[in-house]
């Protein structure tokens, strides 16, 4: 399959913004290093779920890979050209190509336009035809969407709308432009319970129809198992396992990721957790623990996890993981990002 | 097993500019001492509302129209302002989705615990009062230099811990917590249900767990109660329900959520939305949505039916 | 169905009753409001059908002659109708009050907005410009600027213009500082929008709820600054017809017992500004709620 997106050692830092009385002492400036040396690929008309808790940096990794902030360091590929490298305004035209489902639909939409200005404003801003064919190309993406009656709802204000239909907006907007890569954000985070499998639904179809490639960016690691091909897990900055969702789920070797899937909720009593939570929570991005970040809450740890920062090796087949416990198992090749 | 609290038709209305929103519709309701009673639904089924309603914490112009709570043999709906306000935080204790809202700024955590020790414990002094949230700090883990601390230093999952430490530090019988656990993340999030679980074995506790997240409910519950649209749609044991749901609202929401440990391919979805409270619709409030949708469900309103030792509100068993 | 004037009358009222209904007190401002410019300026639209007199005229009756018939509002000194001066005056005031909160709006919307977007040295040198002017007291300033603008009435009209840029501006900038950071923003962005884009299809139209309400009331706060600088001799010439002019001369005629001199011009402009202040009211009360509907 080919690549259609391969991002190397992506890094992002914000700056903390300095007081006063800090700036005269000349105190050093702290950062939240939101997302420290991250690498992966996506291949055309796959699904990758990236998968964190608060504060990993997934957020900030898909609003990156997108250009809608600019990297501390680090590069993104698209087709095996850098997006950095792009003009202002050929960026303008990849945004034809590159687009983005938000976390909360009412949030992402101006409450003061129509939905359907807004579904059908990307058109608009690359000039793609008359308003008349572009209010037809809206109408046709609005019933693939399930918005219907479409000329009904095309004049509605987006707090007509419930919740549901308001994130079918958002995708509408997203697609028609014929997109080829998508960046779903928590997509159905808050959205209510029961409309959660429509919108997933709707999204595995339209991956179908319009022959798509997602960035599944979530927190719930039972939505992954519905739509995502790969998962990605990512703590504090880093990722720390990627391979095929099934290998993931099945074998999980990042102590991490074992704790991540031990914690998700089932909705069956017969599978109640027995086994304790590892204590500790997540701390902060601007004080990352030093060496593995995970290792104050390993129960696995060993001395050299608080010095050295493990590196992804592989350890299956495109199963990759960041855990020292691993690497000295074998002498492995170390991931792409080298 | 005798019942803590017993709800009997209860009705709650809020009305607005456009009409009146029929938010709890004729709910009737039993718990038993020492169980967790999950409450789930969607948003908008009434759970929060149920919950606020037995604590009289419903915000205007939300107000009880009818039906009674009877708790320790004393209807909470008939009682004097006076009397509820004994009985929040002594008796009955609440705690909220998101505490850095629920808890002062301003002030700090021993602080405001001492001000909830001595608002109903007229006779304690301040050293006192002190020690008796030292000691519930230890028993949820927390260290006791904490509480000179403020909320926003702290972090979501301890701000959440230390609200459940304001909750019970009068020693109440029942804990109603309305979506603790939305704000959190997902290590933390079972984090807290262990410590919940933990705490109701301690304490002999009576939890009421609204929320809308069923793997949580899963966790922790002995029975469920599923509501949709203000009412009732079935109560029983937490397995029997997730094995065998009765009603068909029951059933679709269990077959539209992911599970993690299930193969299955695709998940299901329920057409439809939720009711328009203010108008909602004649017979049976699911009836637009079900697929089993008969005429009599058109027309009149369940009754309670009895079968597999639960109750449900569905003409389909009657 | 038959077809009959009462009909037509319940059909015309019914979606106002229901109006009345949702919104309570706030629409029945709104509408009273409403009514009362609405008869001003239908007054200032056909003065002929109104005034029984020229304005001009200096011979139509018994000099200050109290109100009867056929002066329904008396005769001043120059022996001419004060009912008719009152409705060709209207159209001064309509005209000069108007006029300057367009040209305030139009001027102060539009820097608000780019010193809001742009921000750095643009809104800094902005904002202290206008804060300054902001902090005298309206009246002060208009006299200020009607002293050094000279008489006319363009030039009244600018000077009471400029004093209420300032409000748009700080009104309009906030917002925009706000909304400039939220998500649906960032998503117009995201499909490639240009800054300007942004600006004018996102920014724009969020903000401009909120400046319609300050446009009413401006106008409100333009009728009485135009009638006191006229008031105090600064602004029209006196062939104009104008009720600040005509307040300022009927003054001296009270002690005398002429209270119809003074008293109509300045009721009339207290019920103009109050028309438009019950309009001002009105909209903001029922804006306000729809915008927070979700």
């Amino acid at each position: 399959m080919d690549t259609l997106i391969e991002v190397q050692n992506l890094i992002k830092h914000f700056p903390l913004q300095k007081g006063f009385i800090d700036n005269l002492l000349a105190k050093e400036k702290g950062v939240v290093k939101a997302v420290d040396g991250v690498s992966f690929s996506i291949a055309k008309g796959e699904v990758l779920g990236l998968v964190g808790e608060s504060g990993c940096g997934k957020t900030t990794t898909g609003r990156l890979i997108l250009r809608l902030l600019e990297p501390t360091s680090g590069d993104v590929f698209y087709s095996g050209r850098s997006i950095f490298s792009y003009s202002k305004k050929d960026m303008e035209k990849m945004r034809l190509k590159m687009q983005i489902i938000f976390q909360d639909p009412y949030a992402s939409l101006s409450p003061r336009m129509t939905i359907g200005k807004a579904i059908g404003h990307p058109l608009e801003i690359h000039n793609h035809r008359n308003s008349g064919e572009r209010k037809e190309i809206c109408l046709r993406i609005m019933e693939k969407v399930g918005l219907t009656p479409a000329s009904f709802l095309y004049r509605k204000y987006p707090h007509q709308l419930s919740g549901g239909q308001r994130q079918r907006v958002v995708i509408a907007r997203a697609l028609i432009t014929n997109p080829d890569f998508v960046v779903a954000d928590e997509p159905i985070a808050m959205a209510d319970v029961s409309v959660r499998a429509l919108i997933l639904e709707l999204m595995v179809r339209l991956k179908e129809e319009f022959d798509l490639t997602y960035l599944f960016i979530t927190h719930d690691l039972a939505t992954c198992k519905y739509i995502c091909d790969r998962v990605a897990i990512m703590y504090l900055g880093k990722i720390v396992e990627i391979g095929p969702l099934k290998d993931v789920f099945k074998n999980p070797v990042h102590p991490y990721t074992a704790t991540l899937l031990a914690a998700v909720p089932v909705p069956d009593p017969k599978f109640r957790r027995t086994q304790p939570i590892p204590k500790g929570e997540i701390p902060s991005p601007i004080n990352p623990p030093p060496g593995c970040r995970f290792h104050p809450r390993c129960h696995a740890a060993k001395a050299t996890c608080s010095v050295e920062e493990p590196r992804l090796v592989e350890v299956g087949q495109d199963h990759w993981v960041a855990c020292s416990l691993e690497s000295s198992a074998s002498g492995q090749k170390p991931h792409l990002s080298t | 097993m005798e019942n803590i609290l017993e709800i009997k038709d209860l009705n709650v209305q809020f009305p607005i500019n456009i009409g009146t929103v029929r938010a709890v519709d004729g709910v009737s309701l039993d718990l038993e001492r020492g169980e967790v009673m999950g409450l789930v639904g969607e948003s908008g089924c009434g759970k929060s509302t149920l919950g606020f309603s037995i604590l009289r914490l419903l915000r205007p112009p939300g107000m009880i129209t009818g039906g009674r709570i009877l708790f320790n043999d004393r209807d909470i709906v008939r009682m004097s302002t006076k009397e509820v306000l004994s009985i929040r935080g002594r008796e009955i204790a609440m705690i909220f989705q998101d505490p850095l809202t629920s808890l002062n700024p301003l002030f700090r955590i021993g602080d405001q615990f001492i001000e909830t020790i001595l608002t109903h414990e007229k006779k304690m002094n301040r050293k006192s009062a002190l020690n008796r949230a030292e000691r519930m700090l230890e028993s949820l883990g927390i260290s006791s230099e904490r509480l000179s601390e403020y909320p926003h230093q702290m972090s979501g999952g301890m701000r959440q811990r230390i609200m459940i430490g304001m909750g019970l530090i009068l020693d109440p019988d029942l804990l109603i917590a309305d979506e603790p656990t939305t704000s959190l993340d997902v290590v933390v999030e079972a984090q807290f249900l262990d410590l919940l679980a933990d705490l109701c074995r301690k304490y002999n506790l009576t939890i009421i767990l609204i929320t809308h997240n069923l793997g949580n409910v899963a966790q922790l519950a002995d029975r469920i109660t599923v509501m949709y649209g203000g009412t009732i749609a079935e109560v029983g044991p937490a397995q029997s329900i997730f094995d065998n749901p009765l009603h068909p609202y029951s059933q679709g929401l269990l077959a539209s959520i992911p599970n993690i440990k299930l193969d299955q391919p695709k998940l299901a979805t329920m057409p439809g939305s939720p009711p328009d409270l203010v108008n909602p619709p004649p017979g049976c409030v699911f009836h637009p949505r079900c697929p089993k949708a008969m005429d009599i469900c058109k027309a009149e309103r369940p009754k309670e039916i009895r079968k597999d030792g639960r109750r449900v509100y569905c003409w389909l068993y009657g | 169905m038959r077809f009959s004037p009462a009909h037509a009358l319940v059909q015309g009222l019914t979606p106002f009753m229901r109006m009345g209904r949702k919104y309570g007190l706030e629409w029945w401002i709104l509408v009273f409001g409403a009514l009362i410019i609405l008869a001003i300026v239908v007054m200032a639209m056909f003065p002929g059908f109104f005034a029984p007199f020229s304005p001009y005229d200096q011979n139509t009756g018994p000099q200050l002659a109290p109100p009867g018939d056929p002066h329904l509002m008396g005769t001043d000194n120059l022996q001419r109708d004060v009912w008719s001066r009152i409705v060709y005056g209207s159209q001064t005031i309509l005209r000069v009050a108007v006029l300057a909160a367009v040209i305030s709006s139009f001027t102060g919307i539009i820097l608000g907005l780019i010193s809001g977007f742009w921000g750095g040295l643009l809104d800094r040198t902005l904002s202290l410009v206008m804060d300054s002017l902001y902090v005298f007291p309206g009246l002060i300033l208009a006299i200020a600027f009607a002293a050094m603008f000279g008489p006319g009435v363009i030039n009244i009209t600018l000077a009471v213009a400029v004093i209420y840029i300032p409000t748009y501006f700080r009104l309009v900038r906030g917002q925009t500082l706000s909304i400039k950071e939220e998500l649906y923003v960032e998503a117009a962005k995201a499909i490639g929008a240009s800054s300007s884009t942004i600006l004018w299809k996102y920014i724009f139209p969020n903000v401009i709820a909120t400046t319609v309400v300050v446009f009413t009331l401006n106008v409100a706060d333009a009728i009485m600054i135009e009638a006191a600088l006229t008031y105090l001799g600064l602004g029209l010439p006196p062939s104009i017809v104008d009720w600040g002019m005509d307040l300022a001369m009927g003054k001296k005629f009270l002690p005398s017992g002429q209270w119809w001199l003074i008293t109509f011009p300045g009721a009339m402009i207290s019920l103009l500004a109050l028309g438009f202040t019950m309009l001002g009211e009105g909209l903001a009360e029922i804006l306000n709620p729809r915008l927070l509907e979700r």
